[in-house]
């Protein structure tokens, strides 16, 4: 039977003033539930989605729903994305769609903190850290991956043209938010 | 920047990999039958070529999957990555061992 969630969420990280004064918004997303999801191709069974969240995408999409996303991170891992008091029931709902195949399902919406990037140049502002080319054609609308910003393991999801989120560990957003804002300075006008 | 070709990511930067040694080195399977010697062996000895040679590298800050690379250690070129669990490409020529890459 699943532990129902009792922990309560502060925030890690407070907007910066200064960041939602230029062109580009820098800003943690509140609200948002976060569950990593691991299963072999033999414990899926071909379905296209676990209830709900997708699981049909390729290797490095983002697929959204309405306010839940899958991002396939590899070739058995997924992030699934859903409002933060949605996560008990979307859990519950994960491990009845499984029946008892194998798979791992951890809730992480308290292990990370995610960073909405958008405006124009958002992309430049990215690759002040991150060595990927964000280019549409080859980062086009839709992608996700696991990478790296500066010296920080992070989520980069494209779901817009000039809109990312930056998904990193709870511990280190505070250097990736200090690097975005920075970064951020050449196009404060 | 060096790209690296993830067998399921494609080609991305170098800086997302870590290199974790010396590929298809077997473990024994009854290590308590062998002499210290052949142990040491296994467990310190790696080869050194000088031109292909095969690696395990890890696409940590990416997918995270664990695969093999022939790599050539003059040029630092990949000449290719394939699956874990997939016989080295180049098994035919691989005591060539200054093969240089293609
Ligand atoms: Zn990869």
């Amino acid at each position: 039977m699943l532990e129902v969630n009792l922990a309560r969420r502060t925030p890690a990280i407070r907007p910066a003033a200064v960041a939602s004064a230029g062109p580009i918004r820098i800003a943690p997303e509140t609200g948002e539930g976060r569950l990593s999801f691991r299963a072999k191709a033999k414990a899926l069974g071909g379905r296209e989605d676990v209830a709900g969240f997708a699981v049909d995408g390729a290797i490095n999409s983002r697929k959204s729903d309405g306010d839940t996303a899958s991002l396939r991170l590899g070739p058995d891992e997924w992030l699934f994305i859903c409002p933060e008091g949605d996560i008990d029931d979307a859990m519950s709902a994960i491990e009845r769609a499984m029946d008892g195949a194998a798979h791992s399902l951890v809730d992480v919406s308290h292990r990370d903190v995610t960073f909405t990037v958008s405006g124009q140049n958002a992309d430049a502002v990215i690759n002040a850290g991150c060595p990927l080319d964000l280019s549409l054609d080859r980062f086009p609308v839709g992608t996700a991956s696991r990478t790296v910003f500066g010296k920080s393991d992070i989520v980069l999801a494209r779901v817009g043209h000039h809109d990312f989120r930056v998904t990193t560990w709870r511990s280190f957003a505070p250097y990736v938010h200090g690097l975005l804002l920075d970064a951020a300075k050449d196009y404060a006008g | 920047m060096l790209l690296i070709r993830c067998p399921y990511c494609g080609e991305r930067p170098e800086v997302e990999f870590h290199c974790g040694g010396e590929a298809h080195i077997a473990r024994p399977d009854t290590p308590a039958e062998m002499t210290d010697a052949d142990w040491a062996s296994f467990l310190y000895y790696r080869t050194n070529p000088k031109g292909l040679h095969a690696e395990r590298w890890v696409h940590n800050h990416g997918c995270g999957r664990w695969f093999n690379a022939l790599r050539d250690t003059v040029t630092d070129a990949f000449v290719q990555t394939y699956e874990m669990g997939a016989p080295r490409p180049d098994a035919g020529n691989a005591s060539s061992t200054a093969t240089k890459a293609a």
